[in-house]
């Protein structure tokens, strides 16, 4: 079967229907999985127990940016193929982003109270995660003021682009302003400084996050287009009261 | 060209008329200028170090309160949706519009900053630079505002939503701008640095902005 296929709503939704329940399989196993490691990982020299919190603040900080990217592309597929799934798949993905956002803000500052003893620093790459926490705001509040979905999506798809041209400026800028938290240490030139007893969990625990987001996005997907389905059926019976009387 | 020139003129002329909003940018600048002394105390010494901090949020706040008004009176008269059908590209009436908007609004702000900067008790010897750094950089506000006023119309909204959309998009000019008063104002770091990329940032804006904001009102208001 082509991928076009993918693109119409109906066969969409009965793909997804077949595909939910292995995906929610899979990734519960993979997070118990991935939690037993984490579990009994060693704990840090200097940093103790309070290193494990690197296990949910790290995948949410990548999925918090994956989201982003993913609106991106949706808001190309809503803006030049004006492609109602696009449309759905932007809408789905601003408020799990921002989920996943936020959750890397809340763990990297319980992280922050033991081991930088504080809970909030005007710091480099939690400013610009913060920054990107009030842009998926921004975009949801436009889906809110939305009257119709179509014309909702299609502000939200620029402000997207918009954000993605302008999220590396606001990293670079905010880099420039401030520096204190460690630099990326997984993915690097020369090797990742982390240590593989650490690393194996780390990388389990981003594959578990990254199919709760699939998971989380295709169910969104599907409740969005049942919810338009629903709303077009309401809009038509009111049609057909309004010619009936 | 005469087109271009023509939209501008029109829209200076309605913003200094009676019911344009010309000008009362500068007067809530110069009003929230002289409320912070009142949160923060009289300390001179406190008020010449933010200082530029200060002007520069006032002059971000006074130029998005502004934009407010860009596209929606324009929509309402519908002189909007001639300008969309006109021969003249999108681009270039939104960016007509956005100059006048700035000519009439982001200028008088810089024209005032330096007595607001006398009274914050900000040296003398750096006046100069401080201003050229808001003459600089109150541009890039207008035209990066331009894209939140054209979302905004198109949903029929405004005000408070505005602010959601543009702020977070103004980080980057606030902070340059911001670093290249405070580097002519103390150093020790160089003034040339900040404000050149404060100039990258604006001349980008200069030339995204409208892009982005034709394509929210081709998009939005269809």
């Amino acid at each position: 079967m082509p991928v076009i296929d993918l693109a119409n709503p109906t066969r969409f939704l009965t793909i997804v229907n077949r595909a939910l329940p292995w995906l929610i399989t899979v990734t519960t196993i993979l997070f118990v999985v991935g939690l037993f490691y984490a579990m009994n990982a060693p704990d840090d020299y200097q940093q103790g127990a309070a290193v494990k919190i690197m296990f949910v603040h790290v995948p949410a900080a990548w999925l918090g940016m994956l989201g982003w990217g993913l609106m991106s592309v949706a808001a190309l597929g809503t803006l030049v193929w004006r492609h109602p799934l696009a449309d759905v798949a932007g809408k789905a993905a601003a408020p799990i982003g921002a989920a996943f956002t936020f959750i890397c803000l809340v763990t990297g500052s319980l992280w922050g109270r033991p081991t930088w003893g504080t809970y909030w620093v005007w710091d480099a790459r939690l400013t610009s995660m913060l920054v990107l926490l009030i842009l998926y705001f921004g975009v949801l509040a436009l889906y809110w003021t939305a009257e119709e979905p179509g014309r909702g999506a299609r502000a939200a798809a620029i402000l997207s682009l918009v954000g993605a041209v302008n999220l590396p400026i606001i990293k670079f800028s905010v880099d420039w302003w401030n520096t204190l938290h460690q630099p990326a240490s997984v993915f690097r030139i020369g090797g990742s400084t982390i240590d593989p007893a650490l690393l194996i969990p780390l990388l389990i625990m981003a594959l578990a996050f990254t199919l709760l987001f699939a998971t989380l996005q295709l169910a969104v997907m599907r409740n969005e287009i049942l919810r338009r389905r629903v709303r077009t059926m309401r809009l038509m019976q009111a049609q057909e009261l309004a010619g009936a009387t | 060209m005469i087109a271009f020139t023509a939209l501008l003129m029109r829209d200076m002329r309605l913003a200094f008329r009676v019911g344009g909003g010309a000008l009362m940018g500068a007067l809530f600048f110069i009003i929230v200028i002289t409320m912070l002394p009142f949160a923060l105390g009289p300390d001179l010494a406190l008020l010449a170090r933010i200082g530029p901090a200060i002007l520069w949020l006032g002059a971000l706040l006074a130029s998005l309160l502004a934009l407010d008004r860009l596209f929606a009176t324009d929509h309402e008269d519908g002189s909007l949706d001639l300008l969309m059908m006109g021969s003249m590209p999108l681009e270039l009436s939104v960016a007509a519009k956005a100059l006048a908007h700035w000519l009439t609004t982001g200028l008088p702000l810089v024209v005032i900053a330096p007595l607001l900067g006398l009274m914050l008790n900000v040296e003398l010897h750096a006046m100069g630079r401080l201003v050229l750094t808001l003459l600089a950089g109150t541009p890039a506000l207008t035209f990066i505002g331009l894209v939140g006023a054209a979302l905004a119309v198109a949903l029929r909204r405004g005000g408070l939503l505005l602010a959601v959309l543009v702020l977070p998009l103004t980080v980057p000019v606030l902070i340059f701008g911001v670093a290249a008063a405070n580097a002519a104002l103390v150093g020790p770091t160089p003034f040339g640095p900040p404000f050149t990329i404060l100039c990258g940032l604006t001349l980008a804006s200069l030339v995204l902005g409208p892009i982005a904001a034709a394509a929210a009102l081709r998009h939005g208001l269809e």
